[in-house]
C-alpha cells in the first residue's frame, strides 16, 4: 500500500501550472517555513474569469500535488465558482490523501482565498469579509 | 535500487541467514524443555550467548537476550531507575538527541518522579565528559549517553565517559545500537555498565537483541512470566534471531576495520559532492562519525518531497523533515544541534554499507543536486533566500 494515491503522485511528479505571473491580478500565500510548507498562488482575471493561474510551493509531496489539482481546479472558472472552492474537493479530486496530510489541501484552499481578496482589495471590489478565514490565526500550524 | 538507509535496517548476510535456518526445523526444541532434544536448542543459546560476549568482551552470564535495542534500553534504564529508586537516588544524566527508545523511556520515569537532566549536544553533535562530570549529583543513578547518534552519525567519547562515572560511581548505559558491529565496542576498555545492540543492524535479523548489564547489576523484568534468561526476561528464547545475530556480530566485529576502510573514503566522496549544492551544509561533526553516515540540510526545500523524487530514481533514503515524522516538528536530533526549524526541515540522510561504489556514490550527488535544483526552483521559500527577502541559515 503507496503513501499517496495514483493521482497524488501523478499531481507531484507532474505538478501543472507551477510558476510566477509577473503583474498577477491577486496573488495569495500561506503557511510558513517554520511549520514546514508555503504555499503561493498566482491568479491572472479577466472579465471576472480566471483565465491563469500558476502556483509555486515548498512543502512535502502532498502539498505539491494539492496546489497542482487546486489550480487545475480553478482555471478558466468564474470567479464566483473559485470563491466556493473547498478543500474537500481537491482531496476528492486527488483520491484522497491521508488523515496526517488533510491540511495540505486546506492550505491550497487558504492560498486561493488569498489571492481571490488580494485582488478584490486591489480593484477595490466590495466582498463579504466573512468568505475569508484569517490566515495568520488558522489552526494547523505549528506555534512559532 | 541504491539502499542507503542502513542506519534504518540493514540486508541481512547470507551467513546470518544460514545461522539460522536450523532452529526452524531440525533444532525447534523449546531450550526449557528437560529431553535431550530440547537441551539441544538450549546448548545452542548458550553457545551464542558465549560467542556474543567475546564480541563485546564481556562474560556470557552478563548478556540477556531480547527482542531488540528499544526492549534493552528501557530494561537497563528502568533496572537502574528502580535501583536508585530504593537509594533515594531520582536523578538521571543523558542527552537531547538520544533515540527515542530512551527518551520516551525516560519521559515516563519523569511522571514516577524522577529528574532528568538532559545534556546540550553542541552544534557539533557531541557532547563532553566534562559536562557529564558537571552534572553528576549525589543523587544521579544513572548516566545514559547513546555510543552513536542515529541520525547525524555522531560519535560520543563513550570510554572517557565511562571512566567519569566509574569515578563518581554512577551507573553508565549506552545505546549502542547504531554503533555494534560498525566501530569498535569493548565494554571493558571503554567503561561501559549496561549496553543495548539490535541485531537488524548490522546485518542480521529484526526482533532481535541483547542487553549487556556489568556482573552485579540487578536488573528488573520488564516482561514477567517464565525463569527464561535467568527469569530477567521471560518469553521463550527467540532461538533462530539469536543464533542470527550472533553470527552477525561475529561477522560484522571481523571486519570492522575492512568496512571501516572501504566506507570512508566513499562517506568523504559523498560529503565533498554534496557539500558543492549551494546553502547546503552537513549535519553533525566530520571526524567523530559513523563510517557509513552523511546527513545534510538543504535551505528553501522540504525533505519529503525530496524523498520520493529520489525514491524515483531508484534510491532509498530518509529524512528529519516533520512531514516524514509525522509530527509538526521536524527532527529532535537536527533541533539538538541547533538548527532552526525551517533548515531542519530540509534534510536528507543517507547511510552506506560496506558494499557500495563510487559509482553509486556519484550517482547519488547527481540525482540529490538535480532533485534539490528541482524543489528549490518551485519554492517560494527558496525564491525569499535568493531575494533577499528572507535571510540564508547557510554561508553560500
Amino acid at each position: 500500500m503507496a503513501l499517496y494515491s495514483e493521482k497524488v503522485m501523478d499531481h507531484f511528479r507532474n505538478p501543472r501550472n507551477v510558476g510566477v505571473i509577473e503583474n498577477a491580478d491577486g496573488v495569495g500565500e500561506v503557511g510558513n517555513p517554520v511549520c514546514g510548507d508555503i504555499m503561493k498562488i498566482y491568479l491572472k482575471i479577466d472579465n471576472d474569469i480566471v483565465t491563469d493561474v500558476k502556483f509555486e510551493t515548498f512543502g512535502c509531496g502532498s502539498a505539491i500535488a494539492s496546489s497542482s489539482m487546486a489550480t487545475e481546479l480553478i482555471k478558466g472558472k468564474p470567479v464566483s465558482e473559485v470563491l466556493q472552492l473547498t478543500n474537500k474537493a481537491v482531496v476528492e479530486a486527488l483520491d484522497g490523501l491521508p488523515a496526517h496530510k488533510l491540511h495540505c489541501s486546506v492550505l491550497a484552499e487558504e492560498a486561493i482565498k488569498k489571492a481571490l481578496k488580494d485582488y478584490y482589495d486591489k480593484n477595490g471590489i466590495e466582498y463579504d469579509k466573512n468568505l475569508f478565514p484569517d490566515c495568520d490565526s488558522c489552526a494547523h500550524c505549528c506555534d512559532q | 535500487m541504491i539502499y542507503a538507509d542502513n542506519a534504518s535496517t540493514t540486508k541481512m548476510s547470507k551467513t546470518a541467514i544460514n545461522a539460522m535456518l536450523p532452529y526452524f526445523d531440525n533444532i525447534y526444541g523449546n531450550p526449557s524443555s528437560l529431553y535431550a532434544f530440547g537441551q539441544e536448542a538450549k546448548e545452542a543459546l548458550e553457545d551464542c550467548r558465549q560467542r556474543a560476549a567475546a564480541c563485546l568482551n564481556c562474560e556470557p552470564r552478563e548478556i540477556t537476550f531480547t527482542s531488540g535495542g528499544s526492549e534493552a534500553d528501557n530494561q537497563a534504564i528502568v533496572s537502574a531507575a528502580k535501583a536508585g529508586a530504593k537509594k533515594g537516588k531520582k536523578h538521571i544524566i543523558t542527552t537531547a538527541f538520544e533515540h527515542h527508545a530512551v527518551l520516551h523511556t525516560l519521559k515516563a520515569l519523569e511522571k514516577d518522579g524522577f529528574e532528568v537532566t538532559y545534556l546540550d549536544v553542541h552544534s557539533n553533535g557531541i557532547v563532553t565528559p566534562q559536562q557529564v562530570s558537571d552534572a553528576i549529583r549525589e543523587d544521579t543513578c544513572l548516566v545514559t549517553i547513546m555510543f552513536a547518534n542515529n541520525e547525524i552519525g555522531t560519535i560520543q567519547p563513550i570510554k572517557e565517559i565511562g571512566a567519569v562515572c566509574r569515578e563518581k560511581k554512577v551507573l553508565f548505559h549506552t545505546d549502542a545500537v547504531q554503533a555494534a558491529g560498525h566501530i569498535k565496542v569493548d565494554v571493558k576498555e571503554q567503561n561501559i555498565d549496561m549496553l543495548s545492540i539490535s541485531a537488524h543492524k548490522f546485518h542480521g535479523p529484526k526482533g532481535t537483541g541483547l542487553l549487556y548489564a556489568r556482573k552485579g547489576i540487578v536488573l528488573s523484568n520488564i516482561i514477567h512470566g517464565g525463569a527464561q534468561e535467568r527469569s530477567k526476561r521471560a518469553g521463550t528464547e527467540n532461538i533462530a534471531g539469536i543464533a542470527g545475530m550472533t553470527a552477525a556480530l561475529e561477522e560484522a566485529c571481523a571486519s570492522i576495520d575492512e568496512n571501516y576502510n572501504k566506507m570512508l573514503p566513499l562517506r568523504e566522496r559523498l560529503i565533498d559532492g554534496l557539500s558543492k549544492i549551494e546553502y547546503s551544509e552537513l549535519n553533525g561533526d566530520r571526524e567523530s562519525r559513523l563510517p557509513g553516515n552523511v546527513n545534510f540540510c538543504f535551505e528553501g526545500i522540504e525533505g519529503e518531497s525530496l524523498l520520493l523524487l529520489l525514491d524515483d530514481k531508484g534510491i532509498c533514503a530518509s529524512s528529519g523533515s516533520a512531514c516524514t515524522s509525522g509530527s509538526l516538528d521536524p527532527s529532535h536530533v537536527l533541533l539538538a544541534i541547533g538548527r532552526p526549524h525551517e533548515v531542519a526541515h530540509g534534510s536528507l540522510r543517507l547511510t552506506i554499507n560496506e558494499e557500495f561504489t563510487e559509482e553509486d556514490i556519484d550517482y547519488i550527488i547527481e540525482a540529490v543536486t538535480d532533485v534539490v535544483t528541482y524543489l528549490r526552483n518551485m519554492s517560494p521559500f527558496w525564491r525569499d533566500l535568493v531575494n533577499g527577502v528572507r535571510p540564508h541559515v547557510f554561508a553560500k
